[in-house]
């Protein structure tokens, strides 16, 4: 992109700005605000609400609009003379009309862009003494409340859904003064979708779950990050009453730009329900009766103590670093070293850094002009990741995507080659018949999406191997770029290699079939609800999780811990950054943060650790693991070769790539727990019928 | 305004002629810009229609696959132009234009005439499914005012005399009137 | 008066048949190919010299316009002749195109060649069903004689021409608006810049041109510069066809020069004000967005674009409603603020939510309901919308209502003061005991 300086005068004052700037821009770098409504960082511009109007000379002499305006050299610009101010209250009043003055019972009111706004250029009384429009309410599923009526029809659900989401199901329809926002009554079909939320400058498209729940100024806000894919989405959690009411973005340029996932933002309703909120353990009669904390922690450990044979620890998908890293060193002073979060059986060696991370870094996805994706779909996987992609796409970097696997609709065009491995060995030989191989080689930033479908077979590791070579060999491992990317599903996998948790270069089968084999004593589980149950029917469970879920059911000591939101933690997210969340509310009853139960388990294992507060087994875990003291820090790995692939076809195995994700919605504990969660899948499953009779 | 619901029971597809004209409207367009077709295929999707004259829902969603829009997409456009129409109209649609110059040419008087003489009110149907009364905005032909477009048809420096007689040359016999169908009948814009 | 022989559109009246045959007759394609060999530079040098400005209302030099597109382009030129005209008061183009298509057609090759278009559409109101039927007809006509095609009109040059049917609206008169339509899309117009010279239909380098600019483009470049030069005032250059409608006694599409005495327009042209001149209240000289001007004006308005805007109107269309004593002047008015209501895109606010506002306040006001103190109100919501909207269709939804208040502002408190008497007697009326 070419641009240079030019020189421009913003209120009497002189300024160099960016010629590709536009005037409102311009503003908005040197400090000068602009009311707008329509116009935002992350959408097409659209100059439709005409609150932004300036005076701009030379020009006609009628102010314009600065979101549409590019800069040029000598425009002089005036943001604040009165036939400015004149003009933007005219709009106001506008925009006022046929609004209805609800605010006391909206729950926009207190974080309103309207309300707001019109503070400064709202009159104080209205002149409109028509009847107001009223417009019905639409249907845009269990996530969005609509009330239309106060539709300003700034339009960027409308550009948020085409551009970012890459759906079709938002639209105005309508002409004039009766135009309205609709998607046919129809379910937004989109993880992205809670984004029309924050977008609407008014009270329009509410969060239907959250519903006269609260009102803004009564929230307590703590900054965390999101456990519900391996993005580290960073979010804001609102509370109330030591409740969380809901989760919004935070702001994270080279991470969730201010996206999240509909998982991301809904599921925490799921928080408050079916809690484990007390210890328990299973009596002879094959009961679970709850005891105290003092009871429960010496069943354990006599548990432990007396076992004969193995003992292993599994995490689980929202482990934090803390919790892993205690597990990890009490199992270690045990002598016991069968640990792993990886439940689904993803098979990869956690011995090669830039064989498990997302080495692209997120910031840099929508540079890549070639992709091709294995094993995953990153419109569920990681939908604000995939959204970069697409937003590639359309930008025009991105010219090819081929995939390998389930096909699937990842919002942008993607050529699913086939659902077979040896496709990806065709490709590797650099001989394909569709020329994928050619493509990636002569793209200039090509770039690889590893994903658990393909991971997570007997095959994987050498599906992972194969990877490696073709990202080798197709040039995508270059000075300043580097394109192989594992995209994981959870928030603790990066984590738990990156402190040595996670370790077995065969993964967690070979752990899974001697515990199915009864080779294994006790299971120390902590928050792990999703690998196969039956592996756990021959030994002795103990759960350490914060919600009744699968392994509770089954489990014979429950020490019921704190969910994400409880506890102050830090997650590595898929690129290798460490980021730190806090705690929102506490945990209930008399579940506790994890390390402090591990804390007092170790005591009563006569394995006392060295730390005796959080800060302490951080400094503990930095002092072994130095690199992840730095947070919001990306440690880059160098490349080397990840071993040598069986290049005869008996390495892979024909059995097609499937998907193991059968629901986006509920994949944990938390969302499992969610009835808003719960509504979603209903809702999909409904529009996935409708559109198949259709 | 809230989308209609307007399904008929057989899938829609342009037949014979009209499936030569669409055609013929889609090779006006680069290949790639199909889209540009819309207002000429939903135009002859309504005029295929002689049962309802309006475009279908069935009808809608086949063009927005030809097309390659989403039906969100077609919806917009459809609602957009007042000639398209997504509920039923009568045989007959008799719009009347009602701006300014109009107006100075006796079109006051003339909406009322035609609404007594049809026994409706602007924007509804005759029961028998024939006519369809609109007021509508300019024209285009206001050196000729006032104009009534009857269907494809300008009727222009009309009295209501006239109109009186152009609408009694429109109604069939009797005999006819059994033919339309009931699904139409007292139906509103 | 403008001479018969000086007659750009010699069948306006619709006398003589328009099949090509005829249309030869009157001189059209008459040795076409040797305009279109002059060449790019020379067709666009002459349109500039002989003062052509657009005739679909703007009024923006035609030449100068031609000149935007870029000379060298890799993406293909298009030309886009507006005739989606729907701006109340104007017929002009509808006769043009039933009575003189080829006129159209011989122009779109020379203007294509002008910018260095290769294909052209016409984009043809929804409504003028029976005028794209002959238009159509003349297209394929022209096709078989090889006027149009490879080598049209045996000229070197290529044109691929195509009539595009809009559906009912007049926004897309607008030509963002109509470039969004032609797209398949709702016709809201676009933000400019970027203009359509630089990114117009598909994205590539288009001028838009309405019907009657581009018909009058052959005569120009056959009879000179300097001769259409000759007509009309200083920077109102050119023969121009008005349409005439209202309380006149023969309402009709006239070409006369530009800068014609309004008054003699109407008196000569349309056969006279109904009822005499002393009967005339006022006219709208330029199209429905245009404010009116009252009689007193009318006497000594020239019909261009410098004398009406001294009067604090506008040329616009050329599209003149002429309205007697016996019009309610507020209802007339009105009935422009329910259309513009109506045929607003919706887009943006001002435009919106000003022209409902202005249109219900303006009924109540014809029917005298309401307060004095509402007229300045309507005037202040008129200037909220002037000039604050992305197209024009804000300015010309508030000049008509402006010019309104300014001229007859009396007639307004008058009928408000008339029914609140009525009113106030009715009511001691009903106090009365029985």
């Amino acid at each position: 992109m070419s641009s240079s300086m030019v020189k421009i005068t913003i209120d009497g004052k002189e300024h160099e700005c960016d010629s590709s700037l536009t005037v409102l821009q311009a503003c908005e770098e040197v400090g000068i605000e602009i009311p707008r409504f329509c116009y935002h960082d992350r959408l097409s511009i659209a100059g439709n609400c005409r609150m932004c109007l300036v005076d701009v000379s030379p020009g006609p002499a009628k102010p314009q609009a600065s979101c549409a305006l590019p800069i040029a050299s000598g425009m002089n610009i005036t943001t604040a003379s009165p036939s400015v101010r004149k003009a933007r209250k005219g709009v106001m009043e506008f925009l006022l009309i046929n609004h209805p003055l609800d605010c006391p019972i909206c729950d926009q009111g207190g974080e309103c862009d309207l309300q707001d706004l019109a503070l400064s250029y709202g009159f104080d009384r209205g002149r409109f003494i028509e009847n107001k429009r009223a417009v019905s309410e639409k249907y845009m599923g269990p996530l969005i409340k609509t009330i239309m009526t106060r539709c300003i029809h700034c339009t960027r659900c409308v550009r948020f859904a085409n551009e970012v989401a890459g759906i079709d199901s938002i639209g105005m329809v309508g002409r004039g003064e009766s135009v309205e926002i609709t998607s046919l009554e129809k379910t937004i079909d989109s993880e992205l979708s809670g984004n029309v939320i924050d977008l609407c400058p008014v009270g329009a498209l509410t969060s239907k779950p959250y519903a006269y729940r609260a009102r803004s100024w009564e929230l307590e806000k703590t900054d965390s990050i999101d456990v519900m894919d391996a993005v580290g989405s960073n979010i804001r959690v609102d509370s109330k009453n030591g409740k969380v009411m809901r989760i919004l973005p935070r702001l994270h340029e080279d991470v969730n730009e201010e996206w999240i996932s509909d998982k991301a933002r809904f599921s925490c309703d799921g928080l408050a329900c079916q809690r484990l909120d007390r210890p328990y353990v299973r009596d002879e009669k094959k009961e679970l009766v709850a005891v105290d904390w003092q009871e429960a922690l010496s069943r354990t450990a006599t548990s432990i103590l007396e076992a004969k044979n193995r003992i292993v620890g599994l995490a689980g998908d929202h482990s934090d670093l803390e919790s892993m890293y205690a597990l990890k060193k009490m199992l270690l002073a045990l002598g016991i070293d069968g640990f792993d979060t990886r439940q689904g059986g993803a098979c990869y060696d956690p011995g090669f850094r830039h064989g498990y991370l997302f080495n692209t870094g997120i910031g840099n996805v929508s540079r890549a002009d070639a992709l091709l994706i294995v094993g995953c779909n990153p419109r569920e996987d990681a939908p604000v990741v995939n959204a970069r992609i697409r937003q590639g796409w359309l930008q025009g970097n991105l010219r090819s995507a081929y995939g390998i696997g389930v096909a699937c609709d990842v919002s942008y065009p993607c050529n699913w080659i086939s659902d077979s491995s040896s496709a990806l060995l065709e490709i590797a030989s650099g001989k394909d018949r569709l020329g994928v191989f050619a493509t990636l080689n002569a793209a200039e930033r090509p770039m690889l999406l590893l994903g658990y479908d393909a991971l997570e077979r007997k095959d994987g590791k050498e599906i992972w191997k194969l990877c490696g070579k073709l990202a080798e060999k197709s040039g995508m491992i270059g000075e300043d770029w580097n394109g192989f990317n594992m995209l994981h599903r959870t928030a603790s996998a990066v984590g738990a290699c990156e402190i040595g948790f996670n370790r077995r270069e065969n993964g967690i089968n070979p752990l899974l079939v001697s515990m199915a084999k009864g080779e294994v004593d006790v299971a120390i589980v902590m928050g792990a609800d999703e690998f196969d149950l039956d592996s756990l029917e021959k030994c002795f469970t103990v759960y350490i999780g914060h919600h009744g879920d699968r392994v509770a059911q089954v489990a014979d000591v429950i020490l019921p811990s704190a969910a994400y939101t409880e506890k102050s933690g830090m997650w590595v997210n898929l690129e290798g950054r460490v980021q730190m969340g806090f705690a929102a509310v506490a945990p209930p009853g008399e579940a506790r943060a994890d390390w402090r139960i591990l804390r007092a388990l170790s005591e009563h294992l006569n394995v006392v650790p060295s730390w005796n507060s959080l800060q302490e087994l951080r400094v503990a875990l930095w002092k072994e693991h130095p690199d992840l003291r730095e947070l919001d820090g990306v440690l880059q790995a160098d490349w080397h070769s990840l071993g040598d692939v069986v290049s005869r076809k008996e390495g892979l195995h024909a059995t097609p790539i499937v998907s193991r994700c059968k629901n986006y919605y509920m994949s944990d504990p938390i969302s499992r727990a969610s009835s808003t969660m719960a509504e979603c899948t209903r809702a999909r499953r409904e529009l996935r019928e409708k559109d198949k009779a259709a | 305004m809230s989308v209609s619901k307007n399904t008929t029971r057989e899938d829609f597809a342009f037949r014979g002629g009209f499936a030569e004209r669409a055609k013929k409207e889609l090779a006006k367009y680069p290949a790639s810009r199909k889209q540009s077709a819309v207002l000429a295929l939903l135009d002859l999707a309504q005029r295929q229609n002689k049962l309802t004259n309006c475009v279908t829902d069935n009808a809608m969603s086949s063009i927005a696959s030809m097309l390659g829009m989403s039906v969100l997409r077609l919806e917009e456009v459809a609602s957009f132009y007042t000639m398209i129409n997504r509920k039923s109209v009568g045989k007959y649609h008799v719009q009347c234009c009602m701006t300014t110059p109009c107006m100075l040419c006796g079109s006051d008087d003339l909406l009322p005439f035609i609404e007594k003489h049809l026994g409706i009110v602007c924007g509804e149907s005759t029961s028998d499914g024939l006519f369809t009364l609109s007021r509508v905005e300019c024209l285009g032909a206001c050196a000729n005012a006032p104009v009534v477009q009857i269907n494809d048809d300008f009727h222009e420096d009309v009295t209501p005399e006239r109109m009186g007689e152009i609408l009694r040359k429109l109604k069939p016999s009797k005999k006819n009137v059994a033919k339309v169908s009931p699904a139409t009948r007292g139906a509103k814009l | 008066m403008l001479e018969d022989k000086d007659k750009i559109f010699t069948n306006l009246d619709g006398r003589a048949a328009v099949d090509l045959a005829s249309s030869k007759d009157r001189g059209i394609w008459h040795q076409t190919s040797r305009l279109v060999k002059r060449g790019r530079d020379s067709i666009v040098e002459e349109i500039k010299e002989s003062g052509l400005r657009g005739r679909g209302g703007a009024g923006f030099p035609t030449g100068l316009k031609w000149s935007f597109m870029p000379r060298s382009s890799s993406l293909p030129c298009y030309l886009v002749v507006n005739a989606d005209e729907s701006e109340p008061g104007t017929c002009k183009d509808r006769d043009m195109i039933r009575f003189e298509p080829h006129r159209l057609l011989e122009g779109c090759l020379l203007s294509a060649v002008g910018i260095g278009a290769h294909c052209v559409y016409i984009y043809i109101r929804g409504e003028f069903v029976r005028e794209s039927e002959v238009l159509q007809e003349a297209i394929d006509e022209a096709y078989g004689d090889g006027l149009l095609g490879k080598n049209a009109a045996g000229s070197g040059y290529d044109l691929e021409l195509y009539l595009h049917r809009g559906a009912g609206a007049y926004i897309c008169g607008e030509e963002t608006a109509l470039l969004e339509s032609l797209e398949g899309k709702k016709g809201q117009p676009r933000l400019k810049p970027p203009f359509p010279a630089g990114l117009g239909l598909y994205g590539c380098p288009t001028t838009v041109n309405n019907v009657e600019t581009i018909a009058v483009v052959p005569t120009i470049l056959r009879r000179g510069a300097s001769w259409f030069s000759s007509f009309g005032r200083e920077g109102n250059r050119g023969t121009k066809v008005f349409s005439i409608s209202g309380h006149v006694n023969k309402s009709c599409n006239v070409e006369e020069t530009m800068s014609v005495p309004l008054k003699d327009l109407i008196e000569h042209s349309a056969g006279g004000v109904r009822g005499g001149w002393d009967n005339l209240l006022a006219v709208i000289p330029g199209g429905s967005s245009v404010p009116l001007l009252p009689r007193s004006l009318c006497e000594t308005a020239l019909m261009d674009y410098d004398s009406l805007q001294e009067l604090d109107s506008g040329f616009g269309t050329g599209a003149v409603i002429v309205m007697d004593r016996s019009t309610d002047i507020i209802k007339a008015i009105a009935r422009l603020s329910h259309f513009y209501k109506h045929e607003s895109c919706g887009q943006c606010t001002p435009c919106r939510e000003g022209t409902g506002w202005m249109w219900r306040v303006l009924e109540r006001l014809a029917e005298g309901r309401g307060q004095t103190s509402e007229i300045d109100l309507l005037l202040q919501v008129s200037k909220q919308v002037e000039g604050h909207t992305i197209c024009a269709l804000g300015d010309a939804a508030a000049w008509p209502v402006q010019g309104l208040i300014r001229h007859f502002r009396s007639e307004i408190v008058s009928r408000i003061e008339t029914r609140q008497e009525k009113e106030s007697s009715s009511a001691v009326l009903a106090e009365e005991p029985a």
